[in-house]
């Protein structure tokens, strides 16, 4: 049989199209033009090439440039570990035979079809210092003490940012665990408890082993979302209280908007570099251990 | 204890429900307060509690419908959602058939150059370059478009997965039997995609009516813009109106909702299953 025929390669064509004229090429742009002068001149009047300045100024500026791609790090790494771990022993629960578990699935994923522009106004009511429904409940069961000035305490501000994104979150996470937990055949954990294994036993040695597929699908998702995060720091805090809870695109946002579009492409350019890295790094872990 | 199945009640079923009942209340208070201060007067909507409106004012939708230009909202949301998801599903399908079916060296590197695009941040800043260039600025089909696009990388990896699970004899005998292969693809694959296509279908669906970040740099026109960006615009002005602002949330969620309340077998099982069989 003529696979040729049999499968038209044409029907590649649009989709590439697509994808490199209005995914790819954005980006590699972007790198190109992180290292011109862009803003200061435009492309029309003709621009120059700067080198590595765009890139000199987010490290060594004195307005906290590098400070943001900290941040981005840092939302990467804890809002994963805050909706993951809490997701994988919800799901271990409801996966073990609870009374209304398919209700608690609906109720739990809710959050996560919200958009997040809208959970940021949400809570933006829900965190108010003085009416704020956290604070009265705090205070209606004589937990008064631990009120707080939830998006404008320097302290407490990014600890908000991350509940407010497991609020969102963690039902999803949750969801795809599920998926993982049904693929998993229950003869292993009878051989498991006739052998007398403890529930941490179980969990290490017969549950996460056999999750490796959902555990990459959270770890990319979740990495992926990190990098990129936007809209509930955007709406939540705006980068504030000062510039304390500044992201990678939160800044190029901010970049864009003054016209400064050289700088801007150039911590776009940065967080290519780092999700491309991080991009390499998991695929390369998925296929070897064949989730790819 | 009628019901045989039903476990025995240890203090440790007790204490996972009471945690679950917990979570639940969690989740489901801040949605609660959204719906119960719809209804109420613009002060004691002010002090944003969960007591019962004093007096139901009912008519802060009817006002807020006005207000907030949210059939416009609705309009372009729907159409953005709609259409590219439309396009990106259809598109991928056909894409990731090829590349599953036929793994020449050349089709195993476009998979994995599509894959790449799940890590990839798009470049906004330089859309908006690309988008003069291409005469789309500031025009609803060029946000569909990069919508389209940028559902590819997650489209092509879902379906990609299904294709293997449809037995490749198919596609031979109907070529055989005389069938044209784009005829034949869309008479007898695709049909068999359904259950991954609505996957994808409803998650992007979904993820474009959420989407805030590409109105937000690609449409300045008001005109434009679908109901995320109306609803961030509309608490920008109305910030102090709680009782508005809450009603227009409420409506703008209902769509989502709905299709949410449709699409749900969709969603649940079907994230990705492919892949988290690992």
């Amino acid at each position: 049989m003529n696979k040729r025929k049999v499968y038209p390669q044409w029907f590649l064509i649009l989709p590439l199209l697509l994808y490199v004229v209005f995914f790819l090429f954005p980006s590699l742009l972007g790198v190109f033009y992180s290292f011109t002068d862009w803003g200061r001149n435009t492309p029309k009047n003709g621009l120059n090439f700067v080198g590595l300045k765009n890139y000199v100024e987010i490290f060594t500026s004195n307005k906290n440039y590098a400070n943001g791609i900290w941040n981005t790090l840092k939302f990467t790494l804890v809002s994963n570990v805050v909706k993951i771990i809490p997701a994988l022993f919800l799901a271990i629960i409801l996966y073990e035979g609870l009374r209304g578990m398919g209700a608690y699935r609906t109720v739990f994923y809710l959050p996560s079809i919200i958009p997040f522009v809208i959970i940021g106004i949400i809570f933006t009511s829900v965190l108010n210092y003085k009416n704020g429904m956290l604070n009265g409940a705090l205070e209606a069961i004589g937990l008064g003490a631990l009120k707080q000035k939830w998006l404008s305490d320097l302290n407490v501000v990014w600890k908000s940012i991350y509940m407010v994104d497991a609020w969102r979150g963690i039902g999803y996470v949750m969801t795809i665990f599920m998926t993982g937990l049904s693929t998993i055949d229950k003869s292993y954990y009878e051989a498991a408890k006739v052998d007398g294994a403890n529930f941490w036993q179980r969990l290490c040695h017969v549950t996460l082993p056999m999750m490796r597929g959902a555990i990459m699908i959270n770890l990319v998702f979740g990495v992926t979302y990190g990098l990129k995060v936007f809209d509930i720091v955007y709406v939540l805090t705006n980068g504030g209280p000062g510039h304390a809870t500044e992201v990678m695109t939160t800044y190029s946002f901010q970049l864009y908007g003054s016209g400064a579009y050289g700088l801007a492409t150039a911590f776009n350019a940065i967080l290519l570099l780092i999700t491309m890295a991080a991009g390499i790094l998991i695929v390369r872990t998925m296929s070897r251990k064949g989730a790819l | 204890m009628t019901n045989p199945n039903k476990k025995p009640l240890t203090v440790q079923t007790v204490l996972k429900q009471l945690l679950c009942l917990f979570l639940s209340l969690i989740v489901l208070a801040p949605l609660y307060l959204v719906v119960i201060n719809s209804f109420k007067t613009k002060s004691e909507a002010a002090r944003m509690n969960l007591n019962l409106p004093t007096q139901w004012v009912f008519s802060n939708y009817p006002e807020v419908f006005k207000k907030a230009k949210l059939l416009t909202g609705f309009g372009n949301s729907m159409l953005y959602a709609f259409a590219s998801t439309t396009a990106g599903v259809l598109l991928c399908a056909m894409a990731a058939y090829v590349l599953s079916r036929k793994r020449t060296k050349l089709n195993n590197f476009i998979y994995y150059f599509f894959i790449c695009g799940l890590f990839f941040p798009v470049n906004y800043i330089t859309l908006v370059r690309v988008f003069q260039w291409m005469s789309l600025t500031n025009t609803r089909l060029g946000i569909v478009l990069v919508f389209t696009s940028a559902m590819i990388p997650f489209c092509v990896f879902t379906i990609y997965s299904f294709v293997e699970t449809i037995p490749k004899e198919l596609d031979e005998a109907a070529v055989i039997d005389g069938a044209r292969p784009t005829t034949m693809f869309f008479r007898v694959i695709l049909p068999l995609l359904k259950p991954t296509l609505m996957t994808c279908f409803v998650l992007q669906f979904m993820g474009v009516w959420n989407d805030f970040l590409t109105p937000l740099y690609l449409s300045s026109k008001s005109k434009l813009h679908p109901m995320t960006m109306s609803v961030y615009q509309f608490f920008g002005k109305e910030g102090s109106n709680w009782n508005y602002v809450f009603a227009d949330i409420v409506l703008t969620i209902i769509p989502v909702v709905a299709v949410y309340a449709v699409g749900q077998r969709y969603i649940i099982g079907g994230v990705t299953a492919g892949a988290v069989k690992g």
